[in-house]
């Protein structure tokens, strides 16, 4: 169990890091051992992907350092392992040494990858959690919403989870957080459009 | 016109391209814009152009010249304009680009901003993409924020201290203090952060891990709460309230009862009624379950609960929905070392996930069902997991099948099952097994003499159908190489003895030469059978010497040195050819696995060997005289890399060598050779073979020059596996003209017999100078230091 393993860490005993050096995480654990770190770095969710049924990609959100190659690697990879899926097949996949959570809503998927001792089924319900602010905010989303409003959704995101974390478990707090903050974005934005009108800008 | 009309214009534009072409053109020009709008510096206009550089970079476009440009808008004081510069952050740097250090001061500030919003978009960025040295400088005013400031911001701040701590896990004592007193809030986003962190500091010091228990009590107290609180519409998620605190509450729970008891007591009572009350109808209710149930495995629980628990799962397992099935069987999984009884209960309806459609159902079902297999299950189960071996997708084949070679080693109840098990294996999916499968084939058959009728029986069948099977076909081989004598002669009591005349035999082993689908290895095997068959039967010799004649010309390297070699057999060495080709006998599993040589039709022995009960290892050439020749060159008992069949072959190679070694055996002293000889200077090597594997090398230095050498000091370096140990010089001071010398001792032990190179590096000084010198050896004097020869 993870418990066991990170007191195991924790009392200075090395953790045994098996498998190919390919998987990118694998190689940040190394990173991490060769500057001396020890730690399990045991990020709960490593990168959430939202994407089209023809596999493009709506919104892709990173929790851990990775380059642009690699995240792009990254993506391609998850994308087509999930859309080869098969309708009633159960939710979760088994790829390097993650779980992959996914769910599709209407015409996006929405797919987290979470580390391997994590509870699948309290994902799914972020995922969940996740889609129902969006159709909150949005009044009955659908997939044209988050295209052309795509940093609202990241804002939205954003002020659900934090460093791959649920921040809060209310909708109501989230969605009045929102609100408030894109009211003082509109005040922010207003004085400038309205001199602009009156011409002296 | 709202400046985010025009976004929203250009992502119309861009998806209305019909091409890739035409697409790349947009963006092309829409960069370009973008550029020019950067360039133009403040007017009002930066957040739009970033926001649109973000879609362009989400298509997958290279966006690399917004980085600067998201450092001055996080620096610009209007909030619409940090917010898309946050976003853009967050986005387009990470720890690994070195613009994200500038950053750092604008986070800072923004940290003690009066807007809680523009707060919030620091502690968001810095948890997302922080890097080490940006968490190290700001984790003062982050542990200040979770104490001092309102809701808000003190759940956000607790999971920036978690990324903080994640990154650099010494500051763990910062924020061991603020955590505890987090636990008495009354918000649950601050309450469920306050866990996470928890959990964070108990995984990262077992002294904190001490302190945290003593909250156990407080938060079954928070958990009670949860699970008997009324209706509240604000956290209710299907009837359950906040099941992610619940969730992460349990996690906790966990990490702290684990090995504990008195921790484990205090939340008994409180899992007994979460894990009765739950209604797990939906999801959010199973997730809360499936946590509890892997807490109340994980702790010192009582025996009812543990019972209760794995009750849960089977009632889980017969979910209709397949994801808690999953779950059910990865749980499974984890506790069925320990409550190995409580899971066999379930062990049909298991057996039944294998027919699953999904292959992630499958391969837990698999794992489990190997895992479940014991003495008394073993017919039924392994009916099952032939049934499903021949049915089961090609990822999982190979699991399979050495999944079901191990079940059967471990619990077979005859040793006719089990040859029948792996043959039928082999049958089925023998291209997914692995090398090893075929010598130990091969040694079990040999141990069960008494099945030797019926196994080459059965074999020759399996060969006369079908001989696509590799590991198959070289098994069937060699048996009939080996026992050709009991096929031929009918008789066998366990299956109906078919009439097989010399010529079927002959003609089976033809077609595997000749077919186009034989491997070499195997085409190795077939024409070693044949050639053993030659003292087997009666009649065809001729036909046996005119096949084995045929392949003296063949292209592969490895058939044709072994034809030529069978022929030398039927020609010179005609008087030994039965003693040669004599049955084996049953062969040790436990010696040790070696390569024999460069050959690649060889066969690697089995590494990893149980012991077998096994007649002692004997050399496996039966040919006496050649026992005694190795005796007498310190050969040990040991047995000298007994191989399966193919390494027969060098049967013919050993009587050639058979006649050096009789040429050299006359003991002469052991030569010292010169290895080096410079500036007067002159080093000899001296080798005796102690064992097997270990050599004494001594070096012996001397000096002919006018004047002593002193400081006299040997290095000496040996190939990798080879262990070395230098014994003390006998002095470093080497007299002149020859008077004297300095020797030293160097022990070997050369376990896996590699070829034996040494280099070494004389130091030392003549006339006040000082000199350096490296002697490479790559082979030593006598044949008493080579390393084995090769087997017979």
């Amino acid at each position: 169990m993870r418990g066991q393993e990170s007191l195991d860490v924790a009392k200075g005993r090395r953790v045994h890091v098996t498998g190919f050096l390919t998987s990118a995480f694998t190689a940040i654990r190394h990173e991490a051992y060769a500057h001396g770190i020890q730690c399990n770095i045991n990020l709960k969710m490593q990168f959430m992907l939202l994407f089209s049924r023809q596999g493009k990609l709506r919104l892709q959100k990173w929790y851990v350092p990775l380059s642009d190659t690699q995240k792009k690697k990254i993506s391609r990879e998850v994308i087509q392992m999930v859309l080869a899926r098969k309708p009633k097949m159960c939710s979760f996949l088994e790829w390097r040494d993650l779980k992959i959570v996914y769910k599709r809503y209407a015409s996006l998927y929405f797919c987290c990858a979470v580390e391997d001792q994590e509870n699948e089924l309290i994902t799914l319900e972020i995922i969940h959690r996740y889609v129902e602010l969006l159709d909150k905010y949005f009044g009955s989303v659908c997939e044209l919403d988050i295209i052309f409003n795509f940093e609202k959704a990241y804002y939205i995101l954003d002020e659900f989870i934090l460093g791959g974390e649920a921040q809060e478990t209310s909708k109501k707090n989230v969605l009045k957080a929102i609100e408030q903050a894109d009211m003082m974005q509109e005040e922010a934005e207003a004085p400038r459009s309205v001199l602009e009108e009156i011409g002296l800008t | 016109m709202s400046p985010s009309v025009r976004l929203q214009e250009m992502i119309r534009v861009i998806r209305s391209a019909r091409t890739q072409g035409e697409e790349r053109g947009i963006i092309q020009r829409e960069c370009a814009d973008i550029r020019a709008q950067f360039r133009q510096g403040d007017n009002g206009e930066r957040s739009h152009s970033l926001a649109k550089l973000l879609y362009v970079h989400m298509l997958g476009y290279p966006a690399h010249f917004g980085q600067m440009e998201c450092v001055r808008l996080i620096a610009s004081p209007r909030y619409s304009e940090k917010r898309v510069g946050y976003l853009g952050a967050m986005m387009l740097l990470d720890e690994k680009q070195d613009a994200s250090l500038l950053i750092t001061n604008s986070i800072k500030n923004d940290l003690s901003h009066s807007s809680q919003f523009v707060q919030s978009l620091a502690l968001c960025t810095l948890a997302c993409m922080g890097s080490a040295e940006m968490c190290r400088d700001l984790a003062t005013e982050i542990e200040r924020l979770l104490r001092a400031s309102q809701s808000y911001i003190k759940k956000k701040a607790t999971l920036c201290a978690v990324h903080i701590i994640r990154k650099v896990p010494e500051l763990t004592e910062l924020f061991t203090p603020s955590a505890r007193t987090l636990l008495s809030e009354k918000n649950h986003g601050v309450l469920h952060g306050a866990v996470v962190l928890i959990t964070e500091l108990c995984e990262r010091n077992p002294d904190t891990l001490d302190q945290f228990r003593k909250a156990v009590p407080e938060l079954v107290q928070i958990m009670k709460g949860l699970v008997t609180s009324s209706y509240s519409p604000e956290h209710n998620v299907a009837g359950i309230s906040d099941p992610f605190l619940q969730v992460r509450i349990l996690r906790l729970l966990r990490i702290l009862g684990h090995k504990n008891d008195t921790a484990s007591d205090a939340m008994n009572d409180l899992l007994a009624q979460v894990a009765t009350n739950t209604d797990s109808s939906k999801t959010a209710g199973s997730a809360v379950l499936y946590e509890t149930v892997l807490t109340i495995m994980d702790i010192n629980s009582e025996s009812g609960l543990r019972v209760l628990a794995v009750n849960i799962l089977g009632r889980f397992l017969l979910n209709n929905d397949r994801n808690i099935r999953y779950i059910s069987m990865t749980s499974l999984q984890k506790i069925v070392q320990t409550d190995h009884n409580a899971v066999q209960r379930h062990r049909g309806t298991i057996v039944d996930c294998l027919k699953d459609q999904d292959t992630s159902v499958k391969r837990r079902a698999l794992e489990l069902s190997l895992a479940l297999v014991s003495a008394v299950n073993i017919r039924s189960m392994m009916k099952e997991l032939l049934i499903f071996l021949s049915v089961c997708p090609p990822e999982l084949r190979s699991q399979t099948a050495s999944g079901i070679f191990n079940a059967a080693e471990r619990y077979s109840p005859s040793k006719r099952w089990h040859i029948d098990t792996i043959l039928h294996v082999l049958t089925t999916a023998g291209g997914d097994v692995r090398d090893e499968t075929v010598p130990n084939l091969i040694q079990l058959i040999t141990t069960a003499s008494e099945l030797h009728c019926y196994t080459v029986h059965k074999l020759y069948r399996a060969l006369v159908k079908d001989i696509a099977q590799q590991p198959l076909v070289q098994v069937a081989c060699w048996c009939i190489g080996e026992y050709g004598d009991l096929l031929l002669k009918g008789e066998c009591e366990e299956i109906e003895p078919v009439q097989v005349t010399e010529d079927d035999v002959l003609d089976a082993l033809e077609t595997v030469l000749q077919s186009h689908m034989t491997s070499p290895a195997t085409r190795g095997f077939a024409l070693t059978a044949t050639m053993k068959l030659s003292t087997r039967i009666t009649d065809n010799v001729d036909r046996i010497r005119s096949i084995v004649s045929i392949y003296g010309s063949c292209i592969d390297l490895e058939l044709q040195q072994r034809a030529v070699e069978y022929n030398a057999l039927f020609k010179k060495y005609d008087h030994m050819r039965a003693a040669v080709l004599e049955r084996m006998p049953v062969m040790d599993k436990n010696s040790p696995g070696h390569t024999n040589g460069d050959t690649p039709g060889e066969i690697k022995e089995p590494d990893t060997s149980k012991p077998k009960p096994v007649e002692a290892g004997l050399l496996i050439e039966p040919a006496s005289q050649v026992c005694d020749l190795l005796d007498l060159l310190g050969g040990t008992d040991t047995p000298l890399q007994p191989s399966p069949a193919p390494t027969s072959t060098p049967t013919a190679t050993s009587s050639a060598d058979l006649l050096d070694l009789l040429g050299g055996l006359e003991p002469t002293p052991v030569p010292s050779v010169s290895v080096y000889e410079k500036n007067g200077l002159s080093l000899k090597i001296q080798c005796d073979k102690q064992t097997e594997t270990e050599v004494t090398v001594t070096l012996t230095a001397s000096n002919s020059t006018q004047n002593d050498i002193t400081n006299f000091t040997l290095q000496a370096a040996v190939p990798k596996s080879v262990q070395l140990q230098m014994k003390a010089p006998s002095g470093n001071v080497i007299p002149a003209h020859g008077l004297g010398q300095v020797t030293q001792t160097v022990l070997l032990n050369n376990p896996n017999k590699v070829s034996l190179k040494m280099r070494v590096r004389v130091a030392y000084s003549n006339q006040g100078a000082i000199h350096q010198d490296t002697v490479q050896i790559d082979s030593f004097p006598s044949a008493a230091c080579q390393p084995s020869v090769s087997p017979l």
